[in-house]
């Protein structure tokens, strides 16, 4: 099963590789992760996307608890909640092609970002899921480079996290 | 007039001195010159130079170990600090709580490859509870409380506190923080009122009752609450090789250690019970075996322990309580005692009748008429000279398993062992951590002659400080538990476990200013091991007992086998 777990941690050098460390020193699986402060600067939020069983995932949550430098975890999945991801994608556009990429970008709400005269650079936003779909519609030669940031997610309504 | 400014130098000195370390044990180099410039100047605590700094890290571990306090070791950057890797995680593993200050090149140096520079946060993170590097030295002080702090609460474990040079030279005002509060650490230390309630009548409602002890117990300072559960239940006990010595072994409800080489009867009750009670302990591959085995009966399980993370690991259990051992032995002595329903006194008898046909088997037999010395009888000797009342610290291998079934340990932290990282070379230092600790006490050091090598020279250190130490080598020879395994798993093929010259152990005692003597015959046993602690009291002693080569360690329970799949004698 996939779940992506939020963390609040706090903002100290090195807080991210005891993260990074305990998921590869027992040999958990990382689909992504990202981090950035919060409003409060002594603060991170991180967001984890990773899959196991239920057990494991249990063991994850409570082995990220015993970081000294984690101050709170979530299974986001557990409740409702927003996911989304941000891709740049630069693809190839020329002739027919350009019409027919804008027109992609517009059914995925897609921006393009920057143009040139053989390229565009379209910013796409959305949960996983849809990045991948915009991905699979596009002719794979077409596709120049990618860069996805991986998921941040939020609990819908009442679901605060914050200390 | 402006408070006193401190050098972060004298700041490390001030902060060990208020947090009332008596004993630290290092190691001097570049990095930490300015440290030990002011430990010259200091009378608040005692410095203990070893010779390798692996060895500053067991004997502060062991040091924790024998006294319950936070253990101090200090090494130089570089390769102090690398050599000192091997005792951190020689004590996270079994949860020590130990501070290891480690010095650091200078601030602006870190990162540029400099003369003994190494990332001492990066290379010891998955062996601490928690490091830090510090940057400024007005974090210093708060640094240091912290480090003890989180050292020895919860489930404790070692600390390491990295500190560049410069810091140690920039001055700001010294105040030793009383207490500390971090919002990301809060252990856990009251167990659920519920889930108490729920275990106690679950106790009460077993047929086939078991307690299993581990570590936790020895740690939490649990054995005095754990022997009066298990006295006022009346149930069999079993305890892991980390926390014999939490239920007196002598006694008839102690059915010996579980595990690898556990007895019989505590393997069988463990696998056949009905209800167990686990406390401080997490069903580690060496001690339940294979999960998926001990999963094929069915038992109901409560675990206490301080560590969430230790429970439902490796095996699913039904009533987990999180919290301090003594609290949560407190409520559960207490709900039993006021409990109208009492064990079922029937269905416990069968059950005793049941575990004794299985003692019966006597799996610790060895041949007592051989005439060569057996390592068994070495170590019952030792439990009878000394009365039981020795620290008795190991190293790894055969020697430690027999040390582990065949002395009676009836007091907590008498047996001080590596467990879980298995460190060959832990005993010895680890001897005179515990001997530092206790001056007066009979400290004996059960090895081998393999592991007995790997820290040998701190013989040194303890002629430095006249530690009367005996140590007791089980020589056979070989690398025994190697052995052992080739004996039965690679068809006899010893590759690489047999000792080849050998030094002359008694001149090497010598050479080191110590007493050596070889024994050879079984009568010989008893009367050198009398002149050991008696003629010989104040010296350190090296005891080259010439064991059987071929003797094995029983019962053995393959790796990856269950718990009823013992191998006998
Ligand atoms: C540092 C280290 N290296 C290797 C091992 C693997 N090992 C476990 S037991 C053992 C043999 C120990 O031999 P010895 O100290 O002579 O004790 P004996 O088994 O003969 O009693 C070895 C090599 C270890 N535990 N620790």
């Amino acid at each position: 099963m996939r779940h992506i777990l939020s963390l609040l941690m706090e903002n100290e050098s090195g807080a991210l590789s005891r993260v990074a460390g305990l998921f590869s020193a027992r040999a958990y699986n990382i689909e992504s992760l990202t981090v950035a402060p919060t409003e409060d600067a002594t603060l991170s939020r991180m967001t984890i996307v990773t899959r196991g069983s239920t057990d494991v995932i249990e063991q994850i949550t409570k082995q990220l608890n015993k970081l000294i430098d984690v101050v709170k975890v979530q299974d986001l999945t557990d409740g409702s909640h927003i996911e989304r991801e941000l891709m740049l994608v630069k693809v190839r556009a020329t002739g027919d092609q350009r019409e027919e990429m804008k027109r992609l970008a517009d059914i995925f709400r897609g921006r393009i970002l920057d143009v040139s005269d053989k390229t565009y650079t379209i910013e796409l936003t959305g949960p996983g899921s849809k990045l991948d779909a915009f991905l699979h519609a596009v002719e794979p030669s077409t596709i120049l480079e990618t860069v996805r940031t991986g998921a941040s997610g939020i609990g819908r309504g009442d679901r605060i996290m914050k200390i | 007039m402006a408070d006193l400014e401190l050098t972060g130098a004298e700041i490390v000195v001030s902060c060990l001195r208020d947090e009332g370390v008596k004993h630290l044990f290092g190691y001097p180099g570049g990095a930490v010159l300015n440290i030990y410039d002011e430990i010259y100047k200091q009378h608040d605590f005692k410095h203990i130079l070893v010779r390798h700094e692996q060895a500053a890290v067991h004997a502060a571990d062991a040091y924790s170990r024998s006294t319950g306090e936070v253990g101090v070791a200090i090494v130089t950057s570089g390769p102090g600090a690398t050599n000192a890797v091997t005792g951190i995680a020689t004590a996270y593993m079994d949860s020590i709580p130990m501070v290891v200050i480690s010095g650091q090149v200078p601030t602006p140096a870190i990162g540029q490859d400099a003369f003994q520079e190494v990332d001492m946060v990066g290379i010891t993170r998955p062996c601490v509870k928690h490091n830090f590097l510090v940057r400024d030295v007005r974090d210093l002080a708060v640094t240091i409380k912290k480090a003890f702090y989180i050292a020895a609460s919860g489930r404790p474990g070692p600390v390491v506190v990295d500190i560049p040079k410069d810091v140690t030279q920039h001055r700001c005002v010294y105040e030793y923080p009383k207490s500390v509060s971090m919002r990301s650490y809060n252990p856990t230390s009251k167990g659920h009122a519920g889930q108490i309630k729920k275990a106690a009548q679950m106790l009460l409602e077993a047929k086939r009752p078991m307690i299993y002890t581990g570590g936790g117990v020895i740690l939490g300072n649990a054995a005095a609450r754990v022997t009066e559960l298990i006295r006022l239940l009346g149930y069999p006990t079993t305890s892991t090789l980390m926390g014999l010595g939490g239920y007196p072994s002598p006694d008839p409800l102690f059915l010996g250690m579980l595990g690898m080489h556990g007895t019989i009867e505590a393997n069988m009750a463990m696998q056949h019970c009905d209800v167990l009670l686990a406390v401080g302990a997490r069903f580690d591959d060496r001690v339940i075996g294979n999960p998926k085995h001990f999963a094929k009966e069915a038992r109901r399980i409560i675990h206490i322990d301080v560590d969430p993370s230790s429970i439902s690991k490796r095996v699913r259990v039904d009533i987990p309580i999180v919290g301090d051992v003594v609290q949560v032995l407190d409520e559960v002595i207490r709900l039993v005692q006021a409990d109208s329903v009492k064990p079922d006194a029937e269905a416990l008898n069968a059950w005793w009748a049941q575990i004794e046909l299985w003692r019966a088997q006597d799996c610790l037999k060895y041949d007592r008429s051989a005439s060569v010395i057996k390592p068994q009888f070495v170590i019952e000797k030792l439990y009878e000279v000394t009365q039981g009342d020795a620290y008795v610290t190991s190293d790894v291998g055969q020697h430690q398993m027999w040390a582990a079934q065949y002395y009676q340990f009836d007091k907590p932290r008498r047996w001080i062992n590596s467990g879980g990282l298995g460190t060959m070379g832990f005993g010895l230092p680890a001897a005179m951590g515990v001997q530092m600790a206790h001056p007066e006490a009979m400290v004996a050091c059960v090895t081998g002659e393999g592991s007995i090598q790997m820290n040998i020279q701190e013989l040194s250190t303890c002629k430095e400080w006249n530690l009367p130490i005996k140590v007791v080598l089980l020589n056979n020879g070989y690398l025994g538990m190697v052995r052992q395994w080739q004996q039965f798993f690679y068809e006899e093929r010893y590759a690489e476990s047999y000792m080849n010259s050998l030094p002359d152990f008694v001149k090497l005692a010598e050479a080191y200013g110590h007493v050596g003597i070889t024994i050879d015959k079984p009568e010989d046993v008893e009367p050198a091991l009398r002149d050991a602690f008696g003629k010989y009291k104040d010296r350190l002693v090296f005891l080259n007992f010439l064991t059987d080569p071929r003797e094995n360690v029983f019962p053995m329970i393959p790796a990856g086998k269950g718990l009823s799949e013992m191998i006998l004698l």
